[in-house]
């Protein structure tokens, strides 16, 4: 029995663990605000909040219900626009409104939904951080500039008192149930049991389950008639920490509390916004740092990040655990280091010491929210005399896994860096990679693109010693 | 008896509505009980003969209830509007992937799809061709090609001092309407009634007819309104309408199709790519004198709408610019992947940027700003089009001073210049777009309307026309019409849905020409209904012809004195005195014609002027870019709903700067969509978009034959954005000069890179 608030209902349900929420949403609860556009999470028309109770408040984040699986909403509060609808516009259906932000109306309620839920956070939001909640909404009839007038509208009239849900409530931000939502969800103690008369007995094991983005995209069916273990539900595979240096990162993680941790951006090059680049602030919500890496994608932005880091991942097989270099886990085309009963626990790096410059690149077609044609991270450690001290290096995108670059990266340790090297470097470089043609770019294209990435990474971390026109001279 | 001018009002009625996730679109319509649920099978393959089809695997899955081929068709199996050439199911043959063969229908969608899965085919496979100048070698054409003359091309090119030839081509585009396509119909008594998200209900209903093999009037199409068409509803919403038409009429049960986005993307057609050729001919002035193009339009399997695009190709090849000798040829060409339709624009952005890139190939080989030759041959009245119309009321030098002016232009250039000097490996560039884009439909006989008004006893007004709400702002453009010729609040008109039994005939909502059509007629109803009125009140209060009545603010106006007549007392008088309070409205456009012989005319009933600049970033090192700032001066007419039109006007752009940069839709020469997932095709997030907007309503008289001489707004708009492709190429030329000339959209990172780096051609 999976059970959660619906906006202002308790819901109860024996519905599959696996299926999407939206489904559930549109076709059980017969709520049509939220709609199905995608069914892959790159439009978040789709946008409910989700919100989950910690330490006596509601957390909201806006997901994706179109690849949510209904079991990641136990004991949370789902909110649809219909959960926020009063008997007056609130003020950021006001603001859409004035603002002809809103022309077909069926990316609406997403945006609504979307921005509402970046206003249910402990600190009063800017203009930024309320656009950052719409990254990944897609409209094709407004062009977005009206969108963000209406964004710059609402950030300009939030209340500057005392920020926060009472306030939002007094001002008709929000329904006044939302009120009582803590006190609901405090009530949902027990965890998920799936109460439904087995059809057949388990014979296999459980589908580890994350945010759904992958495996609800990729397999629907598959996964809503499987037998799901939520990870989220598994304390061992969560949270991010750091001790003495050595950074451990829950497979469980979702993107958005890696980020919120604030440990990647401590370790990037300050040019670098990595999370700006990755997915979009629903499916990062979602998505779980083990995801990405167990998906094997040979182009995974957080499996390229994690190999020029060099580090490790924890597998674990009933009692036993093992550990393994994560530059040596991927062994071809989604073909893993990993028996089918072990899973991955956690990712382990030393954060690299002062001196060091990481730096990540990804160039896509487009700059946000899309898969990358090549993506590339540096760890890189130049002394005063040049001297390439520390080299890891990693691209996506240029062969049949996510490469850590051996050669290229044995090829330049220790040596002192020039121009002349460098240009050899890249000729290694060539060598060691095998892109292929496909939708993202013809294979010639990916070698150039890599070349030119290998080069910002230098030019970030040694500007002086790179010549920034050697680029151009040498192409 | 006339009325005064309205409060102005800026927005969208149904916005309310929108915001609240209250809006209803097709999947949102509560179901009967017992409605089946429908999924085409389609073809694997881009060619080929059917060789066998077996059902049996997929008719036992418990759920399925019937499978449909062509034979179960009980009318004709046909689609093609303009030419019969595309069957609903296929019959021996398979021309695209993605060609409908048979439709499952089962007790729910999923049921539906796994039955799919268990369909086996054997088809022997025929080589497939992609390519449209492919098509032209092997005779492969959907309709027959189409020439404009206009001058002495041969001579004039003689006499030219210069003449630069080459190739362009633009890709195709989807249309990414969010809401998929679909439908749902449901018999009753006999009669097919269907929800459809459709821009054609019309088109809808005499499709489901045909297949049907039934008369029109025992069909009713019914759209409450769609989110979002882009042209890709015009034509092909009818196809699945009439597949669950046809299984709701031989079941005799609710049948609803919503494709999902993978069908969508696979099943229906995009935006024609365009492989072209172009010679142009300027003298010592950078005159244009002549101008050669010839034009291969990627049709796809069917000649759906392409007949017609190819048509406005031929009209727009010229853009803003006068040419005096020019030959235009199109060639409408087959190939092997889904039909290719309308989209926003029609054909006219694809032949407006040949010849910017005949403008731009000029310029760079003569050393000289695209500007320089732009300005020197932008339209002005007295200059005729090659199609024969002559120009009146131009505004396109208005709108490209003004934005030189107003942008101050030559100091942004200068700036640019001093920027990519100080700037290595970041480049700047500008280019500035002119747009000129006719409005009607090419095709003369379309361009009529019908509107229904009824007044109810108690004074509130209920309208119906042919206008369909995509976005675009029709329904409240409409309520403004009749509030503003009864002299009511916008809140006492309620619109209708668009629904084929209230108005009938109508033409799609499409050609941009939706609101001036439907405006007219509407305005046409409550005119009718407002001389019966004046009648009564000149009868009742014994009033004379000079004396002039007017409704305004609810009440009766005598002689610009307020009366104590408020509306509602006059509708109820006027319903005592057996008044008639409806009225149909007729509107058909004055003074168009066109001569498809001789390829001469006047097909449009005015044309709308603007200027767009665009200004990008190019990261060299990356090859990835930006748009810092889009400036546009447009020539609105008198905007009667400003909100509405400056949204068409951002929309518009962006869609355009999407398909000039990375909207890339790649097929393999098998004929495979490569983008079959939105993961996969890219269209403009937030953070992609130009970081300034700004437009400008440059102020001109506007036309009467626009609705209170409000211009359209709905394609022109998309144009602006082809100047995204010559803004980045400006920037690129400033890091390598020595940058080949390709004219190929769109110009993707992968572009970019590419031109950047490479040597001279």
């Amino acid at each position: 029995m999976i059970q959660f608030y619906l906006n202002g209902r308790k819901i109860h349900t024996d519905a599959l663990p696996g299926s999407a929420l939206l489904d559930f949403i549109r076709n059980e609860q017969g709520l049509k605000g939220t709609k199905l556009v995608c069914k892959e999470g790159e439009c978040a028309a789709c946008a409910v909040l989700v919100g989950t109770l910690e330490g006596g408040r509601v957390h909201y984040q806006n997901m994706c219900s179109c690849i949510m699986p209904l079991a990641n909403a136990h004991g949370k509060h789902i909110v649809t626009i219909e959960g926020l609808n009063g008997e007056e516009l609130t003020p950021v259906q006001q603001a859409m409104v004035d603002c002809h932000g809103s022309q077909c109306g069926f990316c609406t309620p997403g945006f609504v939904v979307s921005l509402t839920g970046a206003l249910l956070r402990a600190e009063r939001p800017g203009y930024r951080q309320l656009l950052k909640a719409i990254d990944g909404n897609i409209c094709r009839c407004t062009g977005y500039k009206s969108i963000e007038r209406a964004v710059q509208r609402i950030a300009e009239a939030l209340p500057e008192e005392a920020y926060g849900l009472e306030t939002l409530l007094q001002q008709g931000y929000l329904p006044a149930y939302f009120r009582q939502m803590a006190a609901n969800l405090a009530t949902i103690n027990e965890p998920a049991n799936d109460s439904r008369p087995e059809k057949e007995p388990a014979t296999t094991a459980p589908l580890y389950l994350g945010g759904g983005t992958d495996l609800l995209v990729q397999m629907p069916r598959k996964v809503q008639h499987s037998a799901v273990l939520p990870v989220f539900t598994q304390p061992a595979l969560k949270g991010v920490r750091e001790e003495n240096g050595r950074c451990t990162i829950g497979a469980a993680a979702t993107a958005t509390e890696l980020e919120q941790s604030g440990v990647i951006q401590s370790i990037l090059h300050p040019q670098d916004d990595f999370f700006h680049l990755l997915s979009s602030s629903p499916i990062r919500n979602m998505s779980t740092v083990g995801g990405n890496l167990i998906n094997a994608s040979p182009i995974g932005d957080f499996t390229v990040l994690f190999l020029a880091l060099d580090s490790s991942i924890r597998l674990q097989a009933g009692g036993h655990a093992r550990t393994v270099k994560l530059k040596d886990f991927y062994r071809g085309y989604k073909k893993m280091d990993r028996q089918p009963e072990e899973h991955l626990v956690a990712i382990e790096f030393e954060r690299p010491p002062k001196g060091v410059c990481f730096s990540f690149e990804k160039v896509s077609a487009r700059r946000n929210l899309d898969i990358a044609s090549v993506n590339t991270a540096a760890s890189l450690a130049i002394d005063g005399a040049g001297r390439i001290q520390t080299i890891h290096l990693s691209a996506g995108g240029v062969g049949p896994i996510p490469m850590y670059l051996r050669q290229t990266s044995q090829f330049l340790r220790g040596k002192v860096l020039d121009e002349p090297l460098l240009k050899e470097a890249l000729d290694v470089l060539q060598e060691e990679i095998a892109p292929i043609s496909d939708a993202r770019g013809a294979a010639d294209y990916k070698r150039r693109l890599l070349r030119q990435l290998m080069l910002a990474h230098f030019l970030k971390a040694a500007p002086e010693r790179v010549d920034i026109l050697f680029v151009a001279r040498s192409s | 008896m006339n009325n005064n001018n309205p409060t102005p009002f800026s927005g969208n009625l149904d916005a309310v509505n929108h915001v609240r996730g209250q809006s209803i679109y097709v999947d949102d319509l509560p179901e009967y009980a017992g409605t089946l649920h429908a999924k085409v099978f389609y073809s694997p393959l881009a060619h080929g003969r059917i060789r066998r089809l077996d059902f049996e695997a997929a008719a036992q899955l418990e759920g399925v209830i019937r499978i449909f081929t062509y034979q179960d068709i009980p009318g004709e199996n046909q689609l093609g509007n303009i030419v019969p050439d595309e069957p609903l199911l296929a019959e021996e043959e398979v021309h695209y992937i993605g060609q409908p063969i048979a439709l499952i229908v089962a007790r729910s969608p999923e049921i539906a799809e796994q039955a799919r899965e268990r369909v086996q085919v054997d088809i022997e496979e025929l080589p497939p061709v992609t390519e449209p100048r492919e098509a032209f070698r092997q005779g492969l054409l959907l309709h027959e090609s189409r020439k404009f003359e206009m001058g002495d091309v041969e001579t004039a090119f003689a006499q030219c001092k210069y003449i630069f030839e080459g190739a362009a081509h633009t890709g195709g585009q989807e249309h990414v309407y969010l809401e998929p396509q679909g439908a749902y119909a449901v018999p009753r008594e006999g009669k097919a009634f269907i929800h459809s998200s459709t821009q054609g209900p019309t088109q809808v209903q005499r499709t489901a007819a045909r297949v049907l093999g039934v008369p029109m009037n025992q069909v009713e199409v019914d759209v409450t309104r769609i989110g979002g068409g882009f042209g890709g509803k015009e034509d092909q919403a009818s196809g699945w309408a009439a597949l669950v038409a046809m299984a709701a009429h031989l079941l005799k049960k609710p049948v609803k199709y919503i494709l999902s986005r993978h069908e969508d993307l696979l099943m229906t057609g995009k935006r024609h790519p365009y492989d072209s050729d172009y010679r142009i001919g300027l003298d010592e002035h950078l005159k244009i004198q002549a101008y050669e193009a010839v034009f291969y339009q990627n049709g796809g399997a069917a000649a759906d709408l392409s007949p017609a695009v190819l048509e406005r190709t031929l009209f727009h090849a010229t853009n803003s610019y006068y040419v005096p000798h020019a030959r235009l040829t199109a060639h409408c060409c087959r190939t092997n992947i889904v039909p290719s339709t309308a989209f926003r624009g029609f054909g006219g952005p694809q032949g407006m940027f040949v010849i910017e890139a005949a403008i731009h190939h000029a310029a760079s080989e003569l050393d000289v700003n695209p500007m320089e030759i732009q300005r020197q041959n932008l339209l002005q009245d007295g200059h005729i089009f090659p199609y024969g119309q002559v120009i009146r009321e131009s505004e396109a030098r208005n709108c490209w001073m003004e934005n030189i002016e107003r942008n101050n232009l030559r100091r942004l250039q200068e700036e640019i210049r001093l920027y990519n000097a100080s700037h290595p490996l970041s480049k700047k560039g500008l280019h500035l777009m002119p747009v000129c884009f006719g409005i009607s439909f090419t095709k003369t006989m379309m361009n009529h309307a019908r509107a229904l008004v009824h007044v109810y006893s108690d004074g509130s007004v209920g309208i119906s026309t042919g206008a369909v709400e995509m976005g675009q702002g029709a329904n409240t453009k409409m309520v403004q019409v009749a509030a503003r010729e009864f002299g009511l609040r916008l809140e006492q008109v309620k619109i209708e849905t668009t629904n084929t039994t209230r108005v009938a005939n109508t033409s799609p909502s499409a050609a941009s020409a939706t609101s001036d059509l439907n405006g007219k007629a509407l305005l046409d109803a409550c005119g009718q209904i407002r001389e019966r009125l004046e009648a009564l009140l000149r009868e009742e209060w014994g009033l004379g012809e000079q004396d002039a009545i007017q409704l305004r603010n609810n009440t009766v106006f005598v002689n610009g004195k307020e009366q104590d007549m408020s509306w509602e007392q006059l509708i109820q008088l006027a319903f005592f005195q057996r008044i008639n309070l409806s009225a149909k409205g007729h509107y058909a456009t004055p003074d168009i014609h066109f001569d498809k012989k001789k390829e001469k005319g006047h097909p449009f009933a005015y044309h709308v002027y603007g200027t767009a600049a665009l200004h990008c970033t190019v990261d060299c090192l990356r090859g990835i870019y930006s748009f810092d700032a889009v400036h546009i001066v447009h020539d609105f007419g008198r905007s009667m709903n400003k909100g509405i039109d400056l949204g068409q006007i951002e929309g518009g752009l962006v869609q355009g700067i999407g398909w000039m940069t990375m909207e890339n839709l790649q097929h393999t020469p098998e004929g495979k969509l490569l983008s079959q997932t939105l993961s996969n095709y890219k269209i403009p997030d937030i953070y992609s978009v130009p970081k300034e907007v700004s437009v400008h309503f440059l102020h001109t008289d506007g036309t009467e034959k626009a609705i209170y001489k409000s211009k359209t707004t709905g394609e022109p708009p998309l144009m602006y954005g082809i100047g995204a492709y010559f803004a980045l190429y400006d920037a690129i030329l400033a890091f390598n000069p020595e940058a080949p000339r390709l004219y190929h959209a769109p110009m993707t990172p992968e572009r970019v890179l590419g031109l950047l780096y490479a040597s001279p051609a």
